[in-house]
């Protein structure tokens, strides 16, 4: 069904003119088969555009209307006949080339030329008429001589077109040979200049009506000419007097007098002027002319809205516009036009869009629910309607008023029902989504993401959930991120919506979390709703719905949020990451120091904030850290039912900060190592029902909104100072701690006597005092030898060697046997040897490792603890033999 | 006049925006947001060449259906959005230069006040 501001196919194709080949038997006759796959296969664009239509030689071709000599009584009905186009360009041919079989050296010339001539005959009969030109093309054996030399070609072509009344240069020679594409293409240009003298001849005749027309009641006949003459020049395919005559088209539509009758009429026309305009002048590679033109059409009949009860076709007309513009627009960029960020065809497909919604709405405003489709069936007509824009029950009819008000409201009344049945949602969003690809091409990511917002938009109002929940959700963090609160709100209020109709129990949550938030612009009222239907959702019952959704929607909603409570199956734990949303509880954890020793409890303080308008209260919560044997101490459990008001560890009170203190012990293990907060768990809702765990990663504290360097400016808080009396805005977030080992209290030496010889195996003692308070066990020693980088660099082999004992082998490094304990006060002795090639200084590193037990907060636990020493050997050489030569003569 | 004014951080995120009573706020605030992009763009097009003369008014950023936006980028990257009607086609290139002047002496003159702490939400009354 053509609606109002489709195009017609005619006019979106580019011109070619028609050329019909006549007299070819493609079935019978395998060489013109060749000859017509010549002509018709492989049109490439170099050459030239015409269109080829075989047609059997006595084929009918429209009659010519009878010319007018006076336009007196003439009274237009219509501005552009809607066959007019289609005529010329498939049916009215320009030229009609005949097919004919005939050498020059032909046995029966005379017959076969009188055939030839009869054929022409029929042909030109068959056009009634008009001024379509006729040529002839012999079809023969042999190549041509050169010209002048074949007298008896020259003579008897003579013959032949004072015979076919055809002048000398419409008789052209098709030689069956090998080169038959280049004679095509010989013909072809031809044909071409014959056609184009046959435009140019109509465009004139169409010129000269102008002298019998006058203004008042000739308006139409103005465009319909200009329009008919430019149309003509574009099957020349000379476009440019074309773009004139179009503009000049152009023009005369706006000198109409414009009523509420006529203005769809003079719409459809003007768009498809401007269609017409714009193309031509992206050809000719003026695009600013053809954006300026299509502003100013716009801008024109921005305003004419027309009959007010069908103002939903003005902005689907308008939003035709747009889309078309902004198509051949992307055209001319793919035709090498370049487009910059703030002019590319993304801002017309995002008006077509904004147009097409506001069809939407007025169709929703204006259409009345029960409408019935009426029985005189006004629109029977349209798809055959004799001049483009009419309406069809009215159609030729050109006066100021309706002849019948009965068929003008029926009319109306059947365009209402027939726009009620078109599915507004999915016009929208393919728009939609040709401006996104446009923006994101041209490196416009907001825009980009305010268009996802609307098709998120329309796909809630095409009720499409699921989808529009996904969209939504894609572009959330971003405004998050950029801390634009008022459109984040807007957007998870309607992400709310979506999550409630089909229940998506994650999504809901954690929408619901972030409107109680303290950044969301909602009203306070807005947030104690959904702070009740939260609750409601963890005791099991069904939640209320929102305001503004569809009715049957919600009845669908309602439905599925029943079966799942009433199954009594508890819907599954969800978790929700929390780091990601600004929720209405926030979670600050720190160590209470930057790191411990390791025979001291460490520390963690844990806050929770709540922005919730009303208390709330959670159930567990519990602190995960890198090494998971801790967790057990990190876990805080309420028992009382959710919605005791008895005030207890795990109850929040809007406005209030709760502290958990949490202390252990490290193990042996961490000593030396970093211990850091995995993460922060607290779960809302009861344990054994429905529940919903949120969770922090690292310690919680505000990574979306503080994550710059503002907090630089702001004094830090100590963190060991007293956090209650501190602003929840300022407090740090230390997540991370060192734990050192203890400090070892041990007394070591390396005894060395003297320096040492090269080669010598030397003897080294350590010695080892306990000077600890309690006695030590498992008392481990151990030699090695210290490379320097760069004698690992130099030497390639070692160059010490460690030797327990003079008989063992060698190695380096040294374990000392083992002691099982060391009373205080207590020395032990180890000897060992080291053997040095080179001289030079060498470092020994001496590590002795012991267990001892401390008391940590009453409990008693073995502590490892470890001491280092390095100690230098000089080596040197033992003898040092020097040589000289006192006399060179032997006596 | 103005149909709204908007002072947005060096971050992208807005320390003020104003809005005619009666209007569409959020309409704006998604004008106000999505002219940000063809912000950045100049900056990130101008830094690359020297900075020397830099000019701080951009002008016409980019000419929606209904409104103008203009533009005006600070050195400090602070960034004064002003949206007006298309319908308002008296006034001239240099009064909007003058508003942005004003505006830019207003900010001025308040982040020298000593209680106010960079990146805090502007309040005026």
């Amino acid at each position: 069904m053509v609606s109002v501001g489709d195009l017609p196919e005619e006019l979106i194709a580019r011109p070619q003119a028609l050329v019909v080949l006549t007299g070819i038997d493609i079935v019978h006759n395998a060489e013109h088969l060749r000859i017509w796959d010549a002509f018709s296969n492989n049109r490439r664009p170099d050459r030239v555009p015409i269109q080829f239509k075989m047609l059997p030689g006595d084929h009918d071709y429209l009659k010519l209307k009878q010319k007018k000599t006076a336009y007196d009584w003439v009274i237009p009905k219509g501005i552009l006949k809607t066959n007019w186009m289609r005529k010329h360009l498939h049916d009215v041919p320009a030229v009609v080339v005949v097919f004919f079989e005939l050498d020059w050296d032909e046995q029966l010339w005379n017959e076969r030329k009188q055939a030839c001539a009869t054929f022409v005959e029929v042909v030109r009969t068959a056009l009634h008429g008009r001024q379509t030109r006729a040529a002839v093309v012999l079809i023969q054996k042999n190549a041509p001589l050169p010209p002048g030399e074949d007298v008896v070609a020259a003579d008897r072509a003579t013959q032949l077109c004072n015979a076919c009344e055809l002048s000398a240069k419409a008789l052209f020679v098709l030689p069956n040979s090998d080169h038959l594409l280049g004679y095509v293409i010989r013909l072809e240009n031809a044909f071409y200049e014959l056609a184009q003298a046959y435009y140019h001849h109509e465009s004139r005749v169409v010129k000269a009506h102008r002298d019998h027309l006058n203004k008042t009641t000739h308006a139409l006949l103005f465009v319909r000419h200009q329009f008919k003459v430019a149309f003509y020049n574009e099957l020349k395919q000379d476009s440019h007097t074309a773009l004139k005559h179009y503009r000049q088209a152009y023009l005369h539509l706006h000198e109409l007098r414009i009523t509420d009758y006529n203005l769809l009429e003079i719409k459809t026309n003007s768009c498809i002027v401007n269609f017409k305009i714009c193309k031509l002048c992206f050809e000719h590679n003026t695009p600013l002319d053809a954006i300026s033109q299509f502003r100013r059409h716009v801008d024109i009949y921005k305003s004419k809205i027309g009959t007010a009860d069908l103002a939903f076709e003005h902005s689907a007309w308008m939003s035709k516009q747009f889309a078309v513009f902004g198509d051949l627009f992307e055209e001319a960029i793919r035709a090498g036009l370049t487009a910059i960020q703030t002019q590319h065809p993304g801002f017309y497909y995002q008006e077509a869009a904004r147009y097409a919604i506001a069809r939407k709405q007025l169709c929703r405003g204006l259409c009345p629910a029960e409408l019935k489709y009426p029985a005189s069936d006004p629109l029977a007509e349209a798809d055959k309607m004799e001049y483009y824009g009419q309406r069809p029950w009215r159609q030729g009819h050109q006066s100021l008023e309706a002849p019948s008000v009965q068929k003008e409201r029926e009319g109306i009344q059947a365009l209402q029902y027939r726009e009620c049945q078109v599915d507004h949602s999915w016009l929208v969003i393919p728009l939609l989504s040709s401006a996104i690809a446009q923006f994101k091409k041209y490196k416009s990511p907001r825009m980009k993401r305010y268009l996802v917002v609307q098709m998120g938009e329309e796909y809630y109002h095409a009720k499409d959930y699921s989808k529009a929940l996904a969209l939504l959700g894609r572009v959330t963090w971003e405004y998050r991120s950029e801390r634009w609160w008022s459109i984040l709100t807007n957007i998870l209020q309607l992400s709310l919506r979506c999550a409630y109709l089909v229940m998506s129990f994650e999504e809901y949550v954690t929408v619901s979390i972030e409107l109680m938030g303290r950044y969301a612009q909602v009203p306070r009222e807005e947030k104690i709703r959904i702070q009740m239907n939260l609750h409601k959702i963890f005791q099991d019952e069904v939640p209320e719905p929102e305001h503004g959704c569809e009715h049957d929607s919600v009845e669908k909603g309602r439905a599925l949020w029943t079966t799942i409570s009433a199954g009594g199956k508890s819907r599954s734990p969800i978790v929700v990451e929390m780091n990601s949303i600004t929720a209405f509880v926030e979670c600050k954890a720190c160590f209470t120091a930057d790191s411990f020793l390791c025979e001291s409890p460490v520390t963690v303080k844990l806050g929770l904030h709540s922005f919730a308008p009303m208390p709330i209260r959670f159930s567990q919560l519990s602190v995960r850290f890198s090494n998971e044997a801790y967790n057990q101490f990190g876990i805080v459990v309420d028992e009382n039912a959710v919605d005791d008001p008895i005030e207890s560890t795990s109850y929040l009170k809007p406005g209030q900060t709760l502290w958990h203190t949490f202390q252990f012990i490290v193990e042996q293990d961490d000593v030396d190592c970093n211990l850091s907060i995995a993460g922060v768990d607290l779960v809302l809702g009861s344990l054994e029902g429905c529940c919903a765990t949120l969770r922090w990663t690292d310690g919680g504290g505000d990574a979306i909104v503080h994550p710059f360097a503002t907090q630089v400016h702001r004094k830090k808080v100590a963190l060991n100072a007293d956090f209650s009396v501190v602003s929840w805005d300022v407090l740090p977030s230390n997540y991370s701690t060192h734990i050192s080992p203890r400090e070892a209290n041990l007394d070591v030496q390396l005894l060395q006597k003297g320096p040492a010889l090269v080669n010598e195996f030397y003897l080294m003692t350590v010695s080892i005092t306990n000077t600890e308070v309690a006695q030590i066990s498992n008392v481990r020693t151990s030699i090695s030898v210290v490379t320097a980088v760069a004698d690992a660099v130099a030497t390639a082999q070692p160059n010490t060697f460690l030797y327990e004992d003079i008989d063992l082998p060698c190695s380096q490094l040294i374990s000392m046997p083992l002691l099982e304990e060391l009373k205080p006060n207590q020395k032990v002795d180890n000897v060992a040897y080291v053997r040095c090639v080179d001289s030079g200084a060498r470092l020994m590193c001496i590590q002795v490792s012991y267990q001892i037990p401390i008391d940590i907060s009453g409990k008693m636990s073995m502590c490892n603890c470890m001491k280092e020493i390095t100690s230098s050997i000089e080596v040197c050489e033992p003898f040092n033999i020097t040589v000289s030569l006192t006399n060179m003569k032997v006596c | 006049m103005a149909v709204c004014v908007a002072v947005i951080a060096k971050e992208n995120y807005p320390l003020y925006i104003k809005t005619l009573p009666n209007e569409n706020e959020l309409k704006f605030h998604y004008t106000v947001h999505t002219s940000l992009d063809v912000i950045e763009e100049r900056i990130h097009s101008v830094s690359k060449n020297t900075n020397d003369l830099r000019e701080l008014y951009l002008g016409l950023l980019y000419p929606t259906e209904d409104y103008k936006v203009y533009g005006y980028v600070t050195n400090s990257r602070i960034k004064f959005i002003i949206v007006i009607e298309s319908t308002n086609a008296t006034i001239r290139d240099n009064e909007i230069r003058s508003m942005f002047r004003k505006l830019h002496n207003a900010y001025t003159d308040m982040v020298c006040n000593p209680f106010y702490t960079n990146g805090d939400i502007i309040e005026s009354t």
